[in-house]
């Protein structure tokens, strides 16, 4: 067990290292949720056809799809250990807390794989207004953390359940409801053109919210993974 | 046994006393009423879940089954006052603000509640260890338990709210009520908080009981 905050460092970077390698030979995470990214933005794109949208409607739009595309790989990575019978020895190598850190920050690097294909995507075939991408790009940073942050210990909760697929969904959505609806109306605001000043409150939500979340999960995360 | 006697003649008296009283708020009319019930019931199921994050806070600490046998039994209970709440305000949005549900900031949190204490038994359901089910639901309830503060002071400051936010208390937290409508409300608020002990410490009973005849069978 390391004490020091190198050593914590050090074998999240390992756990990190080793599910980004196998990731990348099976590519089955990404796969789904790339797949399932583009399927879901060409059902809307069609379905709209050459009709322009409001504002509103562009970001729900937006966030819906994001959404459903993390909920269907997010949870991958905890799966994937319990389903090959790894978490043992992972259990036995590294400390709970790097794990954790570990995990997260492949999860992060998933989604944001998906949202740097996706969002170039959206703008293309949705016809968005792209005169404010850099304060867009700040609310899609800030809600990539938030959805991952906040899903990581419901994804290490529902490995060790019988019927994982559905459930992440269910269990996720209560935590992620409150960052949903203001990632909504921040991105509203971005679309609509209003100035940087207008989504402040929203930015700080953010920030507290990442922060709130990611305290418990690590307060938490040894009682799910030692179980 | 005389304080549940005690319990069901003033409830009766709170119920009577609540109809033949003048309605408590002067503009909204008798619809008013509803406020002598509905804060009860949203005050219980606030106390029930919170009885039920400490549970499983405790059971995290020293693993002992009754614990979590207590967590389930006050998530159940809020859940039902929850949905008591829920029924209640949506008559009176019904009455005052034209529809059952708006997705005012209150109805949104509410529905939130709902659906973390829907996840939560879904997920019991979904593990079948005992231990395993206990410390998994404990850890989702905790976390999920955090995100409820945002939905009630962020979400509402966020979103404008047709929700009266001085039935109570005013801005320079003065009683906003009258005497009578204090007394009537205060002591429903009370027994409200009674029955639901009462009911829990019954269901408590009831699951020792149950663990006692499991453990003498095997």
């Amino acid at each position: 067990m390391p004490n020091n905050s190198a050593g914590l460092i050090a074998k999240a970077f390992a756990v990190y290292v080793k599910d980004l390698r196998l990731e990348l030979r099976t590519r089955n995470a990404l796969n789904a949720v790339l797949m399932f990214g583009i399927t879901t933005l060409t059902v809307v794109s069609f379905s709209l056809g050459q009709s322009s949208l409001s504002p509103k409607l562009l970001s729900a739009l937006f966030w819906v799809i994001i959404f459903f595309s993390a909920m269907s790989g997010l949870a991958q990575t905890f799966i994937r250990e319990e389903e090959t019978g790894t978490s043992l020895a992972l259990k036995l190598t590294a400390d709970p807390d790097s794990i954790y850190i570990g995990k997260l920050f492949f999860n992060i690097t998933l989604l944001s794989t998906l949202t740097i294909i996706i969002t170039p995507l959206f703008f293309i075939f949705t016809d968005a207004p792209t005169d404010n991408v850099g304060r867009f790009i700040v609310i899609l940073v800030l809600g990539v953390l938030g959805l991952c942050v906040a899903t990581n210990i419901v994804a290490a909760i529902i490995a060790k359940a019988s019927v994982k697929g559905t459930l992440f969904a269910v269990l996720s959505f209560p935590v992620l409801i409150t960052l949903l609806i203001v990632l909504v109306g921040a991105s509203e605001k971005i679309f609509d053109g209003q100035s940087f000043s207008t989504i402040m409150s929203e930015i700080k939500f953010l920030i507290a919210y990442i922060v709130i979340m990611l305290t418990m999960s690590i307060l938490l995360f040894k009682f799910v993974w030692e179980e | 046994m005389w304080w549940k006697l005690l319990l069901f003649i003033a409830l009766s008296l709170v119920i009577i006393f609540s109809f033949i009283t003048p309605a408590p708020q002067r503009q909204i009319g008798e619809a008013s009423r509803v406020f002598y019930y509905h804060i009860p019931q949203a005050w219980v199921c606030v106390i029930a879940f919170a009885m039920s994050m400490i549970y499983s806070i405790r059971y995290l600490k020293n693993k002992k089954i009754v614990e979590d046998d207590r967590a389930v039994i006050a998530a159940k209970l809020g859940f039902i006052f929850c949905v008591l709440a829920a029924i209640t305000g949506s008559i009176f949005a019904k009455v005052t603000w034209g529809s059952f549900w708006n997705w005012d900031p209150r109805e949104t949190s509410i529905f939130i509640l709902l659906l973390i204490y829907g996840a939560y038994f879904a997920l019991r359901g979904a593990v079948e260890v005992e231990e395993k089910r206990a410390s998994l639901s404990a850890v989702y309830s905790i976390f999920a338990f955090v995100t409820v503060p945002f939905l009630i002071f962020v979400i509402p400051r966020i979103l404008p709210s047709l929700h009266p936010a001085d039935s109570i208390v005013d801005k320079n937290l003065k009683f906003t009520m009258g005497f009578s409508v204090r007394i009537i409300f205060f002591s429903s608020l009370t027994l409200f908080t009674v029955l639901y002990l009462w009911i829990f410490n019954i269901a408590r009973r009831v699951q020792k009981i149950t663990r006692f005849y499991e453990e003498q069978e095997d």
